[in-house]
């Protein structure tokens, strides 16, 4: 630390133990994008509303069959998922990209990697979490039965956060674009989402079907941890693209 | 303490300068001047470990550093031309906020002088949506007060501030220089500094 002839107190605090370092950035992250979805609580409420009248259209558009409902439900819940997810995606780097606060962050002696899977669980908790807590009820108007829906909450929550990782990666690739790049971001990102989507409903189809639920879980959970571990640096390289 | 050699801007396929090089001792500020579109915010931004120069380099304490290197996110202070506010925030939350973010401790009583300081003391509690523009950027200044990062790059710091306001600006730069750190300036006020410590830099001359 060359600094330290030179640094007034206080700057020393600011570079103290790298370790903590990504841990302190995620909590601020999460802790500041959390307050700013309470202060704006009704764009959540609609994203949320949005997946609920997804949803309940499709029992309402087909003849209200029992045996059909509860083939396509699984998929019918998680393609609404999918689709509240990418809702509010194009918003998790926009804001501050358009305020300036995103030059900030890739500014702070926190690693950019830490504070942007901190914007991430944040995006997590305010849309997937809620979606996969708002499933079984959603899940009565298709006559799922009690493993079923189990599965298919387990799935969602092992999944929607892999929507999340991988949205972050589109999210930052698509910054700066002419009308915010939603219509891009849909485009790019919704093909990558195939694989979440059919191991997904596939979990709950398999469960129907008598064969056990386990294979399908483990290949999102895995799918998951390989999102963890890659999405946040390719995140963190894209959005420094942006901003140069 | 901050040198910069031989430092050439390019935007897109425009080349902005060349050839741009500095020399800033502890307690000296570099003011940048220059018609509109010359380079200023390119430059500030390089120095600031924002984006990389097209060619040259720029040194820290004798470091070479690259752009987003941590010596540069640990010692710079950047103010940019977008004031980094939340408008859902209140003053002293995005305050508090920003001061987080720089990795620096948060202690209330110090965020509450400091906004005191610049006048937004009894508005501390106004969201920044109400504010004005001038008083946005006293939050700026807020910040860089309380941060006390040894190297200050302000991109045009004087812009919607009154003469109380630059005046402030004024005492900031003042103090940071008077306790050995440096600043880059991109501006057309002169602040009242001593002519000796500054060294000025005309870009598009």
């Amino acid at each position: 630390m060359t600094m330290a002839a030179t640094a007034p107190p206080g700057v020393e605090a600011a570079f103290g133990a790298g370790g903590d370092g990504a841990l302190a950035g995620l909590r601020w992250a999460v802790a500041r994008d959390l307050r700013l979805a309470m202060r704006s609580r009704a764009e959540l409420g609609v994203q949320l509303l949005f997946y609920v009248i997804v949803v309940a259209l499709f029992p309402l558009s087909m003849t209200p069959e029992r045996n059909l409902l509860a083939t396509m439900g699984p998929g019918v819940l998680w393609v609404a998922a999918l689709l509240a997810s990418l809702l509010s995606l194009p918003r998790l780097f926009a804001t501050d990209h358009a305020d300036g606060t995103l030059e900030q962050i890739a500014l702070s002696p926190y690693p950019l990697e830490a504070l942007i899977a901190g914007k991430v669980l944040a995006h997590w908790l305010t849309t997937g979490l809620p979606v996969a807590l708002l499933a079984p009820l959603l899940a009565l108007q298709y006559y799922l039965d009690g493993e079923s829906v189990g599965v298919l909450v387990a799935g969602l929550l092992l999944g929607t956060p892999i929507l999340s990782l991988l949205g972050a990666v589109g999210a930052a690739l698509t910054l700066g674009l002419r009308g915010g790049g939603g219509s891009l971001l849909a485009l790019l990102i919704l093909p990558l989402y195939v694989p979440v989507l059919i191991f997904g409903a596939g979990a709950v189809d398999s469960v129907r079907a008598g064969l056990g639920a386990t294979a399908n879980l483990s290949l999102l959970g895995a799918g998951l941890a390989l999102a963890l571990v890659g999405t946040p640096f390719a995140a963190a390289a894209a959005v420094r693209i942006a901003l140069d | 303490m901050l040198e910069a050699h031989d430092l050439a801007g390019r935007r897109g396929h425009a080349d902005l300068f060349a050839g741009v090089g500095f020399r800033l001792a502890a307690g000296e500020a570099l003011v940048v001047t220059g018609p509109n579109g010359t380079g200023k915010t390119t430059l500030l931004r390089m120095l600031a470990g924002l984006s990389a120069p097209a060619a040259g380099e720029i040194r820290l304490n004798g470091n070479k550093v690259a752009p987003y290197s941590q010596e540069l996110r640990s010692s710079v202070a950047y103010a940019g031309h977008l004031p980094a506010l939340k408008d859902e925030l209140t003053a002293e939350e995005n305050l508090s906020s920003l001061v987080q973010l720089a990795g620096a401790p948060v202690a209330v009583p110090e965020l509450r002088a400091a906004l005191d300081a610049v006048a937004l003391g009894r508005r501390r509690n106004l969201p920044a949506r109400v504010l004005s523009a001038g008083q946005r950027r006293r939050i700026g200044l807020a910040r860089l007060a309380v941060l006390r990062r040894p190297v200050l790059v302000l991109d045009e710091p004087a812009t919607a501030l009154d003469a109380a306001g630059i005046d402030l600006l004024a005492k900031l730069v003042h103090e940071h220089l008077d306790r050995g750190g440096v600043a880059v300036l991109a501006t057309h006020q002169s602040l009242g500094l001593e002519p000796e410590r500054v060294r000025s830099l005309v870009l598009g001359g």
